[in-house]
């Protein structure tokens, strides 16, 4: 059903993803949802265009699931609008739900059935006749690694492979938007990376939309082309990782430094050198926020100071430093993760 | 002249053709040169009678309902826990069989046993040796299969995980707890229906008399009544399962609950009825008979009690009024049975009654199923 939509995007070279003016796969406005007391989901205004693999991050409980949830139409929410591939997912999740394939947090399967089986039932709930659909699990279970443990119980599988079996089961229907909530969660690094690659792939060759949730910050930063940074049910910030990352720091370099040894004689000698803004001390290094690039003045003043100097690296920033920076922000805000904690424990 | 008709009958089918393109019944019908007034609402009659009955066959597909009760029963007939409970049922009642049988045949020619011989099998026991009949086996282990169908049903899938991905699938919310109950009944009513061939096979060699038609079609009717039963107990079950996060929860519940009603029912029936209607030192007949009928009604309150009078009154055709019986009716009563509608008559408001609580549990279970948001 979505082939030639599939088929017509695939062609469309990554730039053209954030072309602005492009009808959004996914859109919302002042969307909201309230439990009792708590907000876990407060005015989002987010959109999300066709092409792109966009990363809704924050700490547990800040309401990512919630949203997910919202856009699926498994959960109403308490005021404003959503929009997903066109349609509101009140009115039309049946709809919504044949084009959009959703991974959930910790995704179950039916142990005593095979990895195969599993996935030929949700094919019969999409509706997709037998034959297609055995070759469409061929493929798919090709696609994520899993043709020789096809025919085995899901009950043996490892935390990876389940989640694999998961891509594909999320596959199968071929869908247009996929959604993936904290998807690399409980994984080795080796499996993660693997999924990662996976999903980039989804995007690259098939043109899917893809919106993943994660407070894994490390592993979403590379592949995400966009990310969204959710705290306490707020989307505080919003945009491709260097925007973000101009937006906070503005255009000043930070500069890696190692020598030996790490003295408050060496700080002082890098806090003489002029333009240098910030010193932090992490670990055996020395991170210096400067105006411009000053790593030369940098070096020629600690070893004029009789330092020796190991290594200095002009180091970009981080979706982790990013991110521990608005979360310190939107912390002040009043709704704080805690409030986050005692929705989850709910 | 001529022509005017074969012109008219040419462009029907064309002007029709597109708007009921599926209609099968027009083709042969357009050919007919007979009127073509008279055709045109019959045939769209027709077409929209076969576009319903596509619509209905087509609707458990679409809405996700026949996909999920497929793989319920599958999981149902297949899983352990329903070998073994149908398992013992299957024991149970070949032992009230054989009981039976030899009862019967150690009576032959005492007269007890000239009427429904066949139907003698299902009610008789050994009272001698304190055996209970094929009947108070199964209704004594038929609930438990129901609630070992259900128990699980919906926390199961929660626990498992699998809720958000099957609710993520363009399927109805209701289709799942629908489905579940549907595989349930129609396990069920297999097993039934394997033990009932079962039953009538041996029970045919064991005492050598076939059973009547009226027999038949007692036998029938009291297995549906069974299926009913079990239903009440898989709605039952269904419930806990929505109610409670943990299956052992559920489980616990159900089980305490068929105990109350299998062990303590009566008692506390009878036990409420002296609190109600106490019966002093001097007993009047009007206040025993009020006593009785309070007692009667309390005990109609459990399940097991409605199940085992209507069960009563299917396969003892002489049995002709439940409950109370004064010494004046019999009185001038001319010894006989009751024809099968007779009997009907009779259990109806039990069957009734079942049918009205395990819908209203089902009910019960579906709205809270259906209001609940189900989270990753």
């Amino acid at each position: 059903m979505s082939d030639p939509v599939t088929a017509a995007v695939q062609p469309s070279p990554s730039p053209q993803r954030r072309e602005p003016g492009r009808e959004p796969v996914i859109r919302t406005s002042a969307l909201t949802r309230r439990y009792d007391e708590v907000t876990a989901v407060d005015a989002l205004d987010l959109e999300i265009y066709e092409g792109e693999i966009f990363g809704l991050l924050g700490p547990n409980g800040a309401g990512k699931t919630t949203t997910i949830l919202m856009l699926l139409g498994l959960t109403e929410p308490t005021s404003g609008q959503a929009s997903v591939l066109g349609r509101d997912p009140t009115r039309e999740p049946l709809e919504i739900k044949r084009l959009t394939g959703y991974l959930p947090d910790n995704v179950g399967f039916y142990d005593h059935m095979t990895g195969r089986e599993n996935l030929r039932y949700t094919a019969r709930l999409n509706g997709i006749p037998d034959a297609e659909a055995e070759v469409r699990i061929e493929r798919l279970l090709e696609q994520v690694g899993l043709t020789e443990a096809a025919d085995r119980r899901v009950g043996g599988y490892s935390r990876g492979m389940r989640q694999r079996l998961g891509l594909a089961d999320v596959l199968i229907k071929e869908p247009r938007l996929v959604i993936l909530d904290e998807p690399t969660t409980g994984l080795d690094p080796e499996g993660a990376a693997e999924l990662l690659r996976l999903i980039t792939e989804l995007r690259d060759r098939h043109g899917v939309t893809v919106m993943l949730s994660s407070h894994q910050l490390q592993q979403v930063q590379q592949i995400c082309d966009r990310v969204g940074i959710f705290v306490g049910g707020r989307l505080i910030a919003c945009g491709p990782i260097d925007t973000l990352a101009r937006q906070i720091f503005g255009d000043a370099p930070l500069l890696e430094v190692e020598c030996a040894p790490v003295d408050d004689g060496a700080l002082s000698a890098v806090r003489g050198v002029d333009g240098v803004l910030e010193i932090d001390r992490e670990g055996p290094r020395l991170l210096v926020r400067a105006e411009r690039d000053v790593r030369p003045e940098v070096a020629a003043a600690l070893v004029k100071a009789g330092y020796r100097l190991l290594r200095l690296d002009l180091r970009s920033h981080s979706l982790e430093e990013i991110y521990r920076r608005y979360f310190r922000e939107g912390s002040r805000h009043g709704d704080d993760a805690d409030g986050g904690n005692r929705r989850r424990a709910r | 002249m001529a022509t005017t008709p074969t012109a008219g009958t040419g462009a029907g089918p064309a002007e029709r053709g597109p708007g009921e393109a599926p209609a099968a019944g027009s083709g042969p019908a357009a050919v007919q040169p007979g009127p073509g007034d008279a055709a045109a609402p019959v045939e769209g009659f027709a077409a929209r009678l076969g576009r319903l009955v596509a619509d209905l066959v087509r609707e458990p597909y679409r809405s996700g309902l026949a996909p999920i009760v497929r793989k319920e029963l599958a999981d149902n007939l297949l899983g352990s826990r329903f070998v073994i409970l149908a398992g013992l049922v299957f024991v149970t009642t070949l032992a009230g069989l054989y009981v039976a049988a030899q009862t019967i045949r150690n009576n032959v020619g005492t007269g007890v046993f000239d009427q429904f011989v066949f139907l003698k099998l299902f009610t008789t026991g050994d009272p001698q040796r304190q055996l209970p009949s094929l009947v108070s086996f199964l209704a004594f282990f038929t609930p438990l299969v129901g609630l070992a169908l259900g128990f699980d049903a919906i926390n199961g899938e929660e626990s498992r995980r699998t809720l958000s991905r099957l609710l993520a699938q363009p399927i109805h919310r209701d289709a799942v707890i629908n489905g579940k109950f549907v595989a349930g009944l129609l396990t069920i009513a297999l097993m039934l229906a394997v033990l009932a061939l079962l039953i009538s096979g041996l029970g045919l060699r064991m005492i050598g008399v076939p059973p009547s038609g009226e027999e038949v079609g007692r036998l029938l009717v009291f297995f549906l009544v069974t299926l009913l039963y079990v239903a009440f107990w898989l709605s039952l079950s269904i419930l806990f399962s929505v109610r409670f996060r943990q299956a052992s929860t559920s489980a616990l519940a159900g089980i305490a609950v068929w105990l109350f009603f299998a062990l303590f029912g009566t008692l506390v029936a009878d036990l409420l009825a002296d609190v109600l209607v106490p019966l002093g030192d001097v007993v009047t007949v009007e206040r025993q008979l009020r006593h009785e009928t309070v007692t009667l009604w309390l005990k109609r309150l459990s399940p097991p009690f409605l199940y085992s009078e209507a069960v009563a009154a299917l396969l003892d055709p002489e049995m002709r009024h439940l409950g109370l019986v004064l010494i004046t009716e019999y009185i001038g009563a001319v010894p006989g049975s009751l024809p099968l509608s007779q009997s009907l008559l009779l259990i109806w408001p039990h069957v009734t009654l079942l049918v009205g609580a395990t819908l209203a549990i089902f009910c019960i279970s579906y709205v809270l199923f259906m209001r609940r948001e189900v989270r990753a």
